[in-house]
């Protein structure tokens, strides 16, 4: 029961904090993508228990999907979230295949890698992307045909609000299942999970597949909220703020990203707003800080997990 | 009877300076402030020269800076400062941006509110055409580019090899540079580009050898790979060899030359701007710039800042204290200046930067190494997007 309004909370939040702060929505929505990205990161991270430093890979690749197709006359948005979805996800599945075969550390080398791969890919194939300078000339159409993208960022926001609700959802529903269950048996011990009969690296390849889609579909909608696609969206960088939201939010608990997201971005904004040049000193101090009085992100502290490690 | 008067009178003052902040002058500055790159910072000074030089009220309005940081080219985080500061802060006009990305960004939130914007760097080619209300201060590297290659034609140089930045800007520059030195009768003798994070060029510098140029034509804007580009070319021995190292200005800014020695003196460059330029306007700039940022030496950047406040208080003005954003850039199309630059004046169509282009020797002068400017290519436009 309380889980379940634990779950309503999460969802219903985002629309308090758009009454709260109607001047803010373009951020609301950021917020928004950013904690489905944090969300779909957890599954790897928190469930499965795959180290990666290469999130970012799949959301910066349902960015430019999204956004090519509607520099290239589909600026449907609904169906451009879904071709970037499955772009995403059909690029997760050989580095699930990759990683469900590797160890810990090797992980983070072979996503790294890859990560860095397709961000030099972009830079290099200035004529499709834009390279650095971005990809230009995106026209998004209206949401449905009717509402069209405003200044003040309304229908971007319930946009970004329904697809956060949607992928909320079907990472609850996944970690929930028997699927999820045995994803938890894997990170714990795979020898023993192989021993009961789970299929390891089917298993593992799967998660990929999801998590990867998800961050697609993350992205994505980004892109078309923003209507300009850079390279940050594939940056190191970007995979490392994904994993800090969610340290910080805390890991393996589904609630995690969209705490994360909302304290981290908007500490971020709001210290760079009073300091714009020295703001990331302050950021810095709160994350050590963080570290070491909340050692298991927010979460740990608000709900300790019953009887699983804490980490 | 003595505590009401005064409380009137503190009343009055509140209410007054309330009056006076409704109506002030607001611009939202995006560019980067943390973080190593100091773009924000020479902006920042650029603006507060002009205020030192021509005062922060314009038509009866003082002109209210608010900074935003937007430390790297994200496009979506220079869309959401854009955004609230035109719709919460109620900014009178967007300016800034180093990055094109993030002024392409900002460019959108231009267009859809109506809000004029002014450009101080983000120097890609062809940017301004979707934006009805923006216009640019600063420059293409195309068109610093271009005279370069020109001179270098002209000067007997007749085989040239390019080595640029692997970045959007150094592409331009490398695009423009053989498209104009071919016109001009020059042979290409190869050309490199680099990763953005190389400072070692031994084998690049090896590779220049081997192809026995006559020249090199170098855009590599970083620091250090500006220095360690230039001192292995001189461990080399290149230039004893006979070979001439030009460059685009922005490999000899006032930061990269305070880190070079003596052996760098004679290197050729081209940009739109050096802090020597023989002007009184330049001479009244420096000097305000100097007193308002602690002794610094103002850069390409800090004069993009000045030029841009410089338009916006001739629209402010013309406008008798609106800035209507059509009137504004049909006042910006056609406007003439006289910057510490030099003439500038801009393309009625593309609504783009036209100005001189001075080609610059390195020179210890006063002790310091400086680019002086000997040849002059009147009023460039533009051409990268040819």
């Amino acid at each position: 029961m309380t889980r379940r309004l634990a779950a309503a909370a999460c969802i219903l939040a985002p629309l308090c904090y758009a009454i709260a702060l109607p001047d803010y929505l373009v951020f609301g929505s950021q917020i928004l993508v950013m904690a489905l990205l944090a969300i779909s990161l957890d599954l790897l991270v928190g469930y499965a228990g795959i180290a990666t430093l290469g999130h970012a890979a799949f959301f910066g690749a349902g960015a430019y999907v999204a956004g090519l197709l509607s520099v290239h006359g589909w600026g449907e948005p609904l169906t451009g979230v879904l071709v970037a979805a499955c772009a995403a996800g059909a690029l997760g599945i050989p580095i699930g295949l990759l990683t469900a075969r590797s160890g810990t550390l090797a992980r983070l080398m072979i996503t790294l890698g890859i990560a860095v791969l397709l961000y030099e890919t972009a830079n290099r194939a200035a004529g499709i992307t834009g390279g650095a300078d971005g990809l230009q000339g995106m026209e998004v159409w209206p949401l449905l045909g009717v509402f069209d993208f405003d200044l003040a960022g309304k229908i971007g926001f319930a946009y970004a609000w329904c697809t956060f609700v949607l992928g909320f959802i079907l990472a609850r529903f996944v970690v929930k299942s028997p699927f999820g269950l045995s994803l938890e048996a894997i990170r714990d011990n795979p020898l023993r999970a192989a021993g009961i009969g789970i299929p390891v690296k089917g298993r593992l390849t799967a998660a990929f597949v999801i998590s990867a889609a998800i961050a697609g579909a993350a992205g994505a909608v980004l892109a078309q909220t923003t209507q300009v696609v850079a390279l940050n969206v594939l940056s190191v960088q970007l995979s490392a703020d994904v994993l800090v939201i969610l340290i910080f939010g805390g890991i393996g608990r589904i609630y995690g990203g969209l705490i994360g997201a909302a304290l981290y971005m908007g500490a971020h904004h709001w210290m760079s707003g009073l300091s714009p040049v020295y703001w990331q000193f302050w950021l810095g101090l709160v994350l050590i800080a963080c570290a070491f009085l909340a050692p298991s992100g927010i979460m740990g502290l608000m709900a300790p997990r019953a009887g699983g490690r804490d980490t | 009877m003595q505590a009401s008067f005064r409380t009137v009178v503190c009343l009055a003052a509140v209410l007054t300076a309330v009056a006076a902040r409704a109506d002030d002058l607001k611009i939202g500055l995006i560019a980067p402030f943390s973080g190593s790159e100091t773009a924000g910072l020479e902006m920042d000074n650029g603006i507060k020269a002009f205020f030192k030089l021509h005062g922060d009220v314009v038509a009866g309005r003082k002109v209210i800076v608010i900074s935003r940081d937007a430390p790297t080219p994200a496009p979506d985080v220079a869309r959401r400062l854009a955004q609230e500061l035109v719709t919460r802060d109620k900014v009178d006009v967007l300016a800034g941006h180093l990055f094109t990305p993030t002024a392409i960004a900002a460019g959108q939130v231009s267009t859809q509110s109506k809000t004029p914007m002014l450009i101080m760097n983000a120097a890609t080619s062809g940017i301004l055409a979707k934006f009805p209300y923006t216009a640019r201060a600063s420059f293409t590297v195309a068109q610093t580019t271009a005279p370069l290659a020109r001179w270098v034609a002209k000067n007997g140089m007749k085989r040239v090899f390019t080595i640029v930045a692997d970045y959007a800007p150094g592409i331009d520059s490398e695009n423009a540079f053989q498209r104009e030195f071919v016109e001009a009768g020059g042979t290409m003798t190869g050309s490199i580009r680099v990763p953005l994070d190389t400072i070692d060029f031994a084998s690049y510098i090896r590779r220049i050898q081997d192809s026995e140029t006559g020249g090199v034509f170098a855009f590599l804007p970083a620091p250090d790979q500006a220095k360690n580009f230039i001192k292995a070319f001189r461990d080399a021995g290149l230039d004893k060899k006979g070979v001439k190292l030009v460059v685009e200005g922005g490999m000899l800014q006032p930061q990269i030359t305070a880190t070079l020695d003596d052996d760098a003196i004679g290197i050729i460059s081209s940009q739109h701007y050096s802090e020597d330029h023989q002007s009184q306007e330049n001479m009244a700039f420096v000097e305000a710039y100097k007193s308002v940022s602690g002794n610094r030496i103002p850069t390409y950047i800090s004069v993009g800042a000045f030029d841009a406040m410089n338009m916006l208080y001739k629209a402010v003005e013309a406008q008798a204290g609106k800035l209507d954003p059509v009137k504004s850039v049909e006042i910006w199309r056609n406007m003439k200046l006289e910057s510490p630059r030099g003439p500038v004046s801009f393309d009625p169509q593309t609504r783009d930067i036209v100005q001189n282009i001075y080609i610059r020797r390195l020179e210890r002068k006063n002790g310091i190494l400086t680019n002086v400017e000997f040849e002059t290519y009147d009023a460039v436009k533009d051409n990268g997007k040819q």
